[in-house]
């Protein structure tokens, strides 16, 4: 075992190109690819409107959902996706109700879905489930149904998204201006709250349910700061997005780490590359006299 | 005979079981230009915002130019607040001027060159189409609030509505500001609501108070009766440095 790690990681990355002829490997790829154009629109939208705790809030409940599939036999997926937009709707309903209130009622959904689900699972005969894959995600394991799922994910956020995208971004900029201008809020909300569950379930897949947020918020997070307009933003975290999951795939093929966990890592080098950058910016702009 | 600018008839409002507004009456003929002054949490916004459709009222009517205000979206100029507004959103001058079209199309549609050309129209008019690609957050307050207006201007408003104009920005451009307003007065209803008193000047034809009920004067004159009644305090009020005093002498002191 006395070999330099530059070398291990080179003859790693020879193998990990002869991988890529494993259909597993090509189907993490293309899971790679579709999650993060839908993980990046919505993750802005998520960002600007600021709903991030609201997004891990259905994440977590998702597992109900899981558990429900379980219980009654039915495709986890179908189960995750289906009690993920019923908890979004029900967290659209409150926060337009109650906006105090709302973070409170979030949290207990959040708690209750996840013990749902365990529950559920513990009542259900005959079936071992691998939690962890659902907490930490499964990228290596995306079967084709999935990705013709998530391809479908894609088409829809495109569609509606450029399709009401000045209403979108209304919305986001000035909710109360966009109302006074007759701009249906109420249903906006709701419908990117919609998205938000499907994007949710799809990137559980890649990442897994505790690490969601992550993914949905630091590529707009970042992307905010070098952003001249929420479509550049979009486009920006789409492509950090691919980075950090192709990244954190390659790394954890690499070092034989756990893919989900590696990818967030990714990201949060850069999130906090990104702070450091912005630190030493913003002080050497203060240093030297502005022109203006 | 021309629909009142504004009818607002027996109106009560509450937040769950709070009550913010009691029977409220306000009628506005066109071309007015009304302050409508009280202490924060009078109730000041919520009024505006049943105005505007934002809010329903639990009781009583709202309408705007004879119709619902929720049809009226096309019609009706919004400033907010500064402080409502995020200024880190990635926008830029022109697309936050653009929105001010949005009452004018359907739901889908993108905007069209007569959207492009009455946004230029309405930044030129208030000095700020060479900064239209700038990042809204790059600028001052006073030029921010320009922008907000020039968004106003863009959907071609009969009545324009400001919350807290002169909240966040400085004495100079509030002068400019009120001279402004009584330029855009000449052509449509100007509503003001703030909670600072200062703003009453000679721009402004008429005042009413709001503190959950609301008094109203068809004049540009505070009675210290309002002020007692709106702010449950006497107030002595003096008009320092502003061209007109608009209160009464108190004669009886």
């Amino acid at each position: 075992m006395a070999c330099l790690i530059g070398s291990c990681a080179s003859t790693r990355t020879i193998e990990m190109l002869e991988a890529l002829q494993f259909e597993f490997m090509q189907n993490a790829l293309l899971a790679g690819v579709l999650t993060s154009v839908a993980c990046g629109i919505i993750g802005t939208l998520v960002v600007v409107n600021r709903i991030v705790f609201i997004s891990g809030g259905v994440a977590h409940a998702a597992y109900g959902g899981v558990g429900l599939a379980f219980f009654l036999g039915i495709s986890p997926l179908m189960g995750a996706t289906g009690f993920s937009l019923l908890i979004s709707a029900i967290m659209a309903i409150v926060t337009l109700k109650n906006k105090q209130r709302a973070d409170t009622v979030v949290g207990v959904l959040w708690a209750v879905g996840m013990a749902m689900g365990i529950i559920l699972i513990d009542l259900s005969p005959g079936y071992n489930v691998d939690l962890m894959s659902y907490l930490f995600g499964s990228i290596l394991a995306v079967p084709r149904s999935d990705l013709v799922m998530m391809f479908a994910v894609d088409l829809i956020v495109l569609l509606v998204v450029t399709r009401y995208y000045n209403s979108f971004l209304a919305m986001s900029f000035d909710e109360e201006f966009a109302q006074a201008a007759g701009v249906p809020v109420r249903a906006l909300y709701f419908t990117l709250l919609a998205m938000t569950a499907f994007v949710v379930v799809m990137v559980i897949r890649v990442v897994g349910l505790i690490l969601v947020i992550a993914l949905l918020s630091i590529p707009p997070y970042i992307a905010e700061r070098y952003s001249e307009s929420l479509r550049s933003m979009m486009v920006f975290s789409v492509i950090l997005s691919l980075l950090f999951t192709l990244l954190g795939l390659w790394f954890s093929y690499l070092f034989n780490l756990t893919s989900g966990a590696t990818i967030i890592m990714v990201a949060a080098a850069f999130f906090f590359i990104s702070l450091v950058v912005d630190r030493v910016r913003a002080r050497l702009s203060r240093s030297s006299p502005s022109p203006v | 005979m021309q629909p009142l600018a504004i009818e607002v008839k027996d109106v009560w409002f509450s937040y769950d079981r709070q009550l913010v507004l009691r029977e409220v009456n306000l009628h506005i003929r066109q071309g007015e230009f009304l302050a409508i002054l009280g202490p924060n949490g009078g109730g000041k916004t919520t009024l505006l915002k049943l105005m505007l459709g934002i809010l329903k009222p639990t009781g009583g009517i709202v309408r705007i130019l004879g119709q619902d205000p929720s049809h009226m979206t096309g019609r009706i100029g919004y400033v907010p607040q500064d402080t409502s507004v995020n200024k880190d959103f990635p926008i830029s001058v022109m697309d936050v001027t653009l929105m001010g079209r949005l009452g004018h199309m359907g739901l889908s549609r993108r905007y069209s060159d007569e959207d492009r050309a009455q946004a230029r129209q309405a930044l030129e008019r208030v000095d700020m189409w060479e900064y239209r690609g700038r990042p809204i957050g790059k600028l001052s307050g006073g030029q921010r609030q320009r922008v907000f207006i020039a968004r106003a201007l863009a959907a071609n408003p009969l009545i324009i509505f400001m919350d807290e104009p002169t909240a966040s920005v400085d004495k100079e451009f509030q002068t400019d500001l009120y001279e402004f307003l009584k330029e855009l007065n000449v052509s449509s209803t100007v509503v003001v609501v703030s909670h600072d008193l200062s703003v009453l000047s000679s721009y402004v034809k008429s005042i009413a108070c709001l503190n959950q009920t609301l008094y109203y004067h068809n004049s540009a004159e505070i009675t210290p009766e309002m002020v007692d009644m709106a702010y449950h305090c006497p107030v002595e009020l003096i008009a320092h440095g502003l061209p007109h005093r608009v209160l009464r002498k108190h004669e009886d002191h």
